[in-house]
Parts: C-alpha cells; sequence; structure tokens
C-alpha cells in the first residue's frame, strides 16, 4: 500500500459538483504541486487532506487509517497569510508547539523544560534563516520572514505531511526565489511529504517531484456546475519536456474562457 | 489649494485648535455669568468661579457637621468603589461568556440568542426589581451596572473572538492544541486588549447607571450629591462635581489605553 492512497473522491455542495473522480496514490517523501484555474477544487482537496473538509463519496487514508475530520497534529499547514499568532513573538510561536504537547493544563512551560524547548526553537529559527528575530512579533516582520516563521512553527511538530496553500502568493518574485530554496532545503533534510498549491506553473514545475493539474474533463454550458474537477495531468518532475509545459499552460489559460473551449472541443 | 481632506493641521496647531472648544466655553460662561450677577447679585444658576471654590472647600476640607465625615472624598470613595465593582464584575463575567461563546458553537447556539434577548432589556426598567430584590444598599447598585454592560461585553468578545481568522485556530489545531489550549493560548491573549476597548467604550454607561442609581437610593455618592443639591439650586456644587465626574471618568479612560498599550504592543503597533 502507498503511503497516501485517495480513491476515488468526490465533493459535492448542493448541486454543484467540486471534484469528481479523483484517485491517486502518493508514495512517503514525494513533493505535490497541485495547479489549476481558480474555483477549480485544488484548495478543497487540500482541506480535505487537512481535514476541514470531507468527501461526499470516496476515502483519503493515510498508512491505511482514514484522514480525521479534524485537523491534527501530523499535518502542518502554511496558508497565504494568517499563519502565525500574532501575539507572540517569534520564538514564542515556534515554543508554543511544544508547549501545546507538554503543558495539557496551562499551555505555558515554565524553568528547565522552557529553557529546552527554547534551544529547539532557536536551532528552528535558525534553519529557516530567521536567527535574530527571536524577540520581534509578526507585524514587524516582512512577508517572506512572517512565512519562513509559518514553516518554522509547521515544522516543530514534524508532521509527516506539510500542506501549503499558496504560500508564497503575496511575496515578491527576488524573495519568492529564496523561499523555493528554503523549501527544498526543508524538504532534502527532512523528507516531509510536501502538498503545494500554487497559481504560478513554473513554480509549480521547479518545485517539486510530481505535479497536479487540476481541470474539469466535461464541461456543459447550460449548467455549468454539473461536472467537477479531477486531475487532467499527473506528472513526474524532473523530466519534463517544454511542450507539455506549453501544453497544460494553455489549458489553463484556456479554462478562463470555458466556452470558447467547448467549441474547440 | 489642496483639498480641504488632505490639509494637516500641525502639532502645534493641532493643540490650538483642540482647547479652542474648551476656553471658549469658559469665557462664554464667564460672559454669561458676569451678565446675570450684575443685574442679581443672588443668582443661583450661575455663580461666579469665587462661589466655587467657597461651596466646595466646605465640602472637600470640612468635615460634616452631621456625620464628621469629609463629603467629598466620602462621595467620591463610595462611587467608584460602585462603579470599580460593577466594571470589574462584568468584565470578568463578559470575557469568560464572551470568549466561551466565541468559541464553542454548541455553547453559542446555547447562549447566544438568550444573551440577545436580555442584552435588550433596558437596565434602568429593572432597576426597581433590584432593589427588591437585593435591597437598597451597596448590592443593588453593583448589580444595575452589572446587568447594564455585561450583556454588551459579552457580545462584543464574542464577536471578537469570532473575528479572529479561522487559519489561526487551524494552524494551532496542527500544532497539536486541544480546546482548552486554543482557548487559553491563542484566543483569550488576543481577546484581551480587546476587551480593555470595550470596557473604555461601556464605562460611559457605567458612569450613567451609577448616577442613576445613586440618584434613586443613596446615603452618599457623586450622584447623590448632585441631585440632594438640586433642591436648593447649588450650581455651585453641581457645576465642580460635574467637571469632577468628568475627570474621572477621562482619567479611566485614559489609563486603560495607557494599559493597553503597554500590555499588548503587539495590539498597537499593527494599526
Amino acid at each position: 500500500m502507498s503511503f497516501i492512497n485517495i480513491n476515488n473522491i468526490w465533493k459535492q455542495y448542493d448541486q454543484t459538483i467540486v471534484l469528481e473522480r479523483v484517485s491517486a496514490k502518493v508514495e512517503a517523501g514525494e513533493f505535490i504541486t497541485l495547479v489549476g484555474t481558480s474555483g477549480c477544487g485544488k484548495t478543497t482537496f487540500l482541506k480535505m487532506l487537512l481535514g476541514t473538509e470531507s468527501p461526499s463519496r470516496g476515502s483519503i487514508t493515510m498508512d491505511n487509517i482514514p484522514i480525521p475530520q479534524e485537523p491534527g497534529a501530523d499535518r502542518g499547514i502554511v496558508f497565504q497569510k494568517y499563519s502565525v499568532f500574532p501575539h507572540l513573538t517569534a520564538l514564542q510561536n515556534l515554543i508554543l508547539a511544544r508547549e501545546f504537547e507538554r503543558a495539557p493544563l496551562l499551555g505555558k512551560l515554565f524553568g528547565q523544560s522552557r529553557k529546552e524547548v527554547t534551544e529547539q526553537a532557536q536551532a528552528m529559527l535558525t534553519l529557516v534563516g530567521l536567527e535574530h528575530t527571536d524577540d520581534r512579533y509578526p507585524q514587524q516582520l516582512s512577508g517572506g520572514m512572517q512565512q519562513r516563521l509559518a514553516i518554522a512553527q509547521a515544522l516543530m511538530k514534524q508532521p509527516k505531511i506539510l500542506l501549503l496553500d499558496e504560500p508564497f502568493g503575496a511575496l515578491d518574485p527576488g524573495i519568492r526565489a529564496d523561499m523555493h530554496q528554503l523549501i527544498l532545503k526543508i524538504w532534502q533534510q527532512t523528507r516531509v511529504n510536501i502538498f503545494m498549491i500554487t497559481h504560478d506553473l513554473k513554480e509549480g514545475f521547479y518545485l517539486g517531484t510530481r505535479l497536479w493539474v487540476f481541470d474539469k474533463v466535461r464541461y456543459d454550458p447550460q449548467a455549468p456546475n454539473a461536472y467537477g474537477a479531477t486531475i487532467t495531468y499527473d506528472i513526474p518532475l524532473g523530466h519534463t519536456d517544454r511542450n507539455t509545459y506549453k501544453e497544460i499552460n494553455e489549458s489553463l489559460h484556456h479554462s478562463d474562457t470555458l466556452v470558447t473551449r467547448t467549441e474547440h472541443e | 489649494m489642496k483639498r480641504l481632506i488632505n490639509i494637516r493641521p500641525s502639532p502645534i496647531t493641532k493643540v490650538i485648535l483642540g482647547a479652542l472648544p474648551f476656553a471658549l466655553t469658559l469665557l462664554v460662561y464667564l460672559w454669561a455669568s458676569d451678565i446675570r450677577l450684575a443685574e442679581n447679585p443672588n443668582d443661583k444658576l450661575m455663580p461666579a468661579f469665587s462661589s466655587f471654590f467657597s461651596a466646595m472647600g466646605e465640602l472637600v476640607f470640612e468635615p460634616s457637621q452631621r456625620s464628621g465625615e469629609y463629603l467629598f472624598l466620602q462621595d467620591s470613595i463610595s462611587s467608584l468603589r460602585r462603579l470599580l465593582l460593577g466594571v470589574i464584575l462584568s468584565a470578568s463575567v463578559g470575557l469568560v461568556l464572551g470568549v466561551l461563546n466565541g468559541a464553542i458553537p454548541v455553547l453559542r447556539a446555547n447562549l447566544s440568542p438568550y444573551i440577545t434577548i436580555v442584552s435588550l432589556i433596558p437596565p434602568m426598567a429593572v432597576l426597581p426589581i433590584l432593589f427588591i430584590v437585593f435591597g437598597l444598599d451597596e448590592l443593588s447598585k453593583v448589580m444595575l451596572i452589572f446587568i447594564g454592560i455585561t450583556p454588551f461585553l459579552i457580545r462584543d468578545l464574542q464577536s471578537k473572538t469570532l473575528e479572529l481568522p479561522s487559519e489561526q485556530l487551524i494552524k494551532a489545531q496542527t500544532l497539536g492544541a486541544s480546546t482548552w489550549q486554543i482557548i487559553i493560548r491563542v484566543m483569550l491573549p488576543q481577546v484581551l486588549p480587546r476587551l480593555i476597548e470595550a470596557l473604555r467604550l461601556s464605562l460611559g454607561p457605567a458612569w450613567l447607571f451609577l448616577i442613576a442609581a445613586e440618584a434613586i437610593a443613596a446615603q452618599n455618592g457623586l450622584g447623590y450629591r448632585i441631585f440632594l443639591v438640586r433642591r436648593y439650586l447649588s450650581m455651585d456644587i453641581i457645576l465642580p462635581y460635574v467637571v469632577w465626574i468628568t475627570l474621572l471618568a477621562f482619567l479611566f479612560d485614559w489609563l486603560l489605553h495607557v494599559f493597553s498599550e503597554r500590555a499588548f504592543p503587539w495590539f498597537h503597533t499593527s494599526r
């Protein structure tokens, strides 16, 4: 059995079908990038892995166990924003993860045990390149630094999978490149499973070992919600030819003008 | 010429502009008082400043002939005690219920409609009930303040808790937090500065309820004194008392603000 099994899942809200017939197998340590037009259901899919949404049909299992219907410590997440706690300093944001674990009643550690986890947290800050920001609050950090902090925070629990929901979407191109280096470094060091949604197809191709494209294969102009999206491309990366990139790029752009596309079909 | 919305006063101009209405009020009072006193030296409606000093001097510095107490001090202490008791009690209950309501959907479904309806009861309308149930002593006055501002605090803090980005709550769960840990480490600390804001807003109503309760039944207190001397048209006492109450209200507001800035720097840098 694979690490994660996605067995023919559907997601439906009332009459609207968001996802249909999504199936895939994921091995441990894969880095999967998810692309697709907005509203294609890739975020919904990520939420199912996270546990805040559940499939209408089908199942997702991790280590042969269905994914619980609420978020848990084995699945870390970084959102585009609001991922860190504004009332805690950078260091406290990381320590918090340990405090949840070791202080069930007060949620706060003191004395020797606090010293211990502070060291761990500082090491983690250094890993993501935030070594001199201990006492700063998130608002005092730049957007890129906040995302570094968010990633570090998610890693504190050593999750089995790390979910990234357009984590670099709001960052400048230069900073984004630095973040790519960081995420690759972390992935190589920890071999955590990564699922990353991105709007940027290039980013999707550059990072990761596998690319999924979410799109609708069937489309009815009279009932645009009658069919859902599924994984239309599942490409192992590293040896992709230029034509495939072009093809996907075009298919993504065509989806914006769906009527034209159905005429082509 | 710039648009009016783009013209900003310099710091000095700002101070002068801000002080102007105060100075104007004072001048108009002095001018009108002079005219009235020139016509009738015994006029009680707009006494001269000298009358304020002599009337207040008695209350502040001379023990009362009847009870031997310094009345101004006694009034202030009594009123402040009632006000603080009421406000602290409301803040505690408001914080606990507000955060719990915001955090736990089942509890919210259970309590929220009830609190919404209760908050619509005009507190002054139940004052007679409070007097009957809690007696004419301190408790009924504290309870009036409590009943007057707690529903607002609960509702406000509930909505402030609900306004916390869901991303944060999800993130906390992925860090392994339990419901209780999320409440005390994520929600509560972020709602505290908002409690201070809500308290600053509810201090006005709190004073209103305090003075109303004191006006109706009390042995002392700032509100009691004002309504007592009204019988003798003693504007020379009423006006200084009003100024004193305003000053106290301003002081509380300012102290809360300063406290919030010191205690929650992260809250104030984000704006």
